[in-house]
């Protein structure tokens, strides 16, 4: 028998990975990095909104003042735009929940025929330019009386939020073992109540986080509400687009971060949640 | 009182027929194992017992009655996931009481009974504690604790105890058999490792390609195996393929030019057969003597307990026979006999056989 060769040391390119400390350093690195690119713009906008006087080179406003903020609170316009937002979102959003979660779970467990065609049905809104869809479906507003109402405003968002949602509660659903489900049928609980009781708590996290996309999207969402929503519908990014060249740079910039404000406190908000202990102990289980 | 009978049951998937017109009497208070390689429809057998799966055909009868188109929740069984399927946002306590709640039982009946039960599986202190912070083995006790807990008239494992290391599968093996006795409670126990069946089960049956071939206590599967796929499955047989020969009394299997002994049965003459002979139904002579043929090749394979010892004869092949540990080979020849043969009609063609040794490293994990 030949001598065999001495075996090599195993070297593993993904050492690092392993070391918890060069881990925790590689996060921390990451999440610096995050926090500068979202950071310093952000920051940026908050100053402007915020300055009474900046010229270049100050890295600061030389004069601090609270005018732009009064200015803009202070027009009807702005709070009307602020108060429609907030009450088409949540609709937008719970809605869309209505019909995303039980999609959601249907292509992830029932054997619905033809479901990557449906699934892929379901993505082609995005596959083209926003705008075209956008001015097709104003012609069909026009057609059925929708243009310019809440409702076709609350419809075109859910076009966009619909696709999100479904395809994110599908993959949760799809991450649940199925046998979880069954056990519950087997102590003797019906499929909705299997459903309600082990289903949607372990999916409580992903649906939230789509929930949550949903939210945001709706608030953002300019183009098409300004082509179905004018001239009565104007929303906070509707008014923030029409008016951005007539206003100074500083009202832009309170409006900009009027309009990211509810992003942050929602994703703070999210962070908390997920990181509650049973969320925690359904992860570890994997 | 509670038996469950499975009437020429099938269940046929596009190009699989994973059960295939199955029909087994399962006893009050018994415990029967369903043994079989990987593929061969356990699971299937034992999902339609739960209702998760409806068949195809035929019907399933517990105690007399019909349940074959009722949903799992209304069935009286209850089943014992391989991947224990406790619910990760569940403490212990919640799982095993989840049940009881859905039967609007009263508060103190409810945490009076999974109290018992965690007593009974030898799980009490671990009530908040969640899933993900139990041992596999302490998951195990809990998923059998929370399908006991509802008094269930049949219970259903399916390969309960593959997900923990050797040492602990035997301990979960004799405390599951000890906690079905205590209960008395009738069980089938899905599982391809045959020890498992041989040791806990009052009857087995061992399943192939979706056919029940045969159900007997361990004794009968072993010693009087019903086909060649049990003789070979169930412990370890030499199997040698060749023709009968029946002369009156005595029968004689034709391998090549060599001439086996058999048991056959009341098989024609003529058949081909499939002829399975266990080693420890192999005779080792030091000494050339009639009907004992030469091993070449011969070594020695240390079991602890026990040898094997293997060679190659031309018309046969491979072969195997159970020696004393104290046996040596010592250069010199060795020769063997058949004392016990039995032969098979061959309508399992051979290949299918060794086919099915080969493809089933499951048996020895
Ligand atoms: N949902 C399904 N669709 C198609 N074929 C299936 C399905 N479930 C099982 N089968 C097939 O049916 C046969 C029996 O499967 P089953 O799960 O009952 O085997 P098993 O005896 O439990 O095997 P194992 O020991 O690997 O668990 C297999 O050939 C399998 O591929
Ligand atoms: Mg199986």
């Amino acid at each position: 028998m030949a001598a065999q060769a001495p075996a090599l040391p195993a070297v593993r390119l993904t050492w690092w990975i392993d070391d918890p400390r060069m881990r925790r350093m590689l996060l921390r690195l990451f999440a610096g990095a995050l926090a500068v690119f979202i950071g310093i713009p952000l920051l940026t906008l908050v100053l402007w909104s915020f300055a009474g006087e900046w010229f270049w080179p100050n890295l600061i406003p030389t004069q601090w003042s609270l005018r732009w903020w009064q200015e803009v609170l202070e027009n009807p316009r702005v709070t009307d735009a602020m108060f429609l937002s907030f009450t088409i979102a949540p609709v937008v959003t719970a809605l869309t929940a209505l019909v995303a979660i039980p999609a959601g779970y249907a292509f992830a467990r029932l054997d619905v025929p033809y479901r990557r065609l449906l699934l892929l049905l379901f993505l082609i809104p995005n596959a083209f330019p926003r705008i075209g869809l956008y001015v097709s479906l104003a012609v069909l507003y026009y057609q059925i009386g929708l243009i310019d109402t809440y409702w076709g405003i609350v419809f075109l968002h859910m076009i966009g939020t619909l696709v999100y949602m479904t395809w994110i509660t599908t993959a949760t659903f799809r991450s649940i073992d199925p046998h979880l489900e069954e056990a519950a049928r087997d102590a003797g609980a019906s499929p909705l109540r299997a459903f309600f009781s082990v289903v949607m708590p372990l999916a409580l996290p992903g649906i939230i986080v789509a929930s949550l996309f949903s939210f945001l999207a709706s608030l953002d969402e300019a183009q098409g509400t300004l082509i179905v929503g004018t001239p009565h519908y104007i929303t906070m990014p509707v008014l923030l687009y029409t008016l951005i060249s007539s206003f100074q740079r500083p009202v832009a910039a309170v409006f900009s971060v009027l309009l990211a404000l509810p992003s942050l406190l929602l994703l703070v908000v999210a962070q908390r949640y997920l990181h509650s202990e049973y969320v925690a102990a359904g992860l570890g289980r994997v | 009182m509670a038996e469950v009978e499975l009437r020429n049951v099938s269940k046929v998937y596009k190009d699989t027929v994973a059960v295939d017109d199955v029909s087994l009497h399962i006893r009050d208070r018994e415990f029967v194992a369903l043994l079989g390689p990987s593929g061969c429809g356990k699971t299937t057998t034992l999902r339609m017992l739960a209702g998760f799966i409806r068949p195809d055909g035929g019907q399933i009868l517990i105690d007399g009655h019909d349940v074959t188109d009722l949903p799992p929740e209304r069935r009286p069984t209850a089943m014992v996931f391989q991947s224990y399927a406790l619910w990760p946002h569940m403490t212990v306590a919640d799982n095993v009481a989840f049940g009881l709640r859905l039967r609007k039982l009263a508060r103190n009946v409810v945490e009076e009974r999974t109290a018992r039960m965690l007593d009974v599986v030898g799980l009490p202190g671990v009530t908040k504690r969640y899933p993900s912070q139990l041992s596999g083995g302490q998951q195990q006790r809990v998923a059998l604790a929370r399908a006991l807990v509802l008094g269930p008239k049949i219970l259903l494992l399916d390969e309960p105890l593959s997900n923990l290391d050797a040492k602990l599968r035997v301990r979960m093996r004799d405390e599951i058999r000890r906690i079905q006795q205590e209960l008395q409670i009738t069980t089938v126990y899905v599982t391809h490792d045959q020890e498992e069946a041989l040791t806990m089960a009052d009857r087995i049956a061992v399943m192939n390609k979706g056919v029940l071939q045969q159900v007997g206590d361990a004794l009968d599967i072993y010693d009087r195996p019903a086909t060649a796929f049990v003789a070979d499955f169930i412990g370890s047989s030499n199997l040698l393929s060749g023709t009968l020969r029946v002369a009156g009394a005595s029968a004689v299997a034709e391998v090549g030019t060599a001439r086996v002994p058999v048991d056959a049965d009341g098989l024609a003459d003529g058949t081909a057969v499939t002829v399975s002979a266990r080693p420890e139904d192999m005779e080792v002579l030091r000494a050339p003597a009639a009907d004992a043929f030469a091993l070449e090749d011969a070594r020695l394979v240390n079991f602890g307990a026990y040898k094997r010892l293997l060679g190659r004869h031309p018309a046969f092949g491979q072969l195997e026979a159970r020696v004393p540990k104290s046996f040596r080979l010592d250069n010199a020849p060795v020769y063997v006999r058949f004392t016990r043969a039995r032969a098979f009609a061959s309508d399992e063609a051979p290949a299918d056989i060794t086919d099915k040794a080969a493809r089933d490293p499951a048996r020895n994990r």
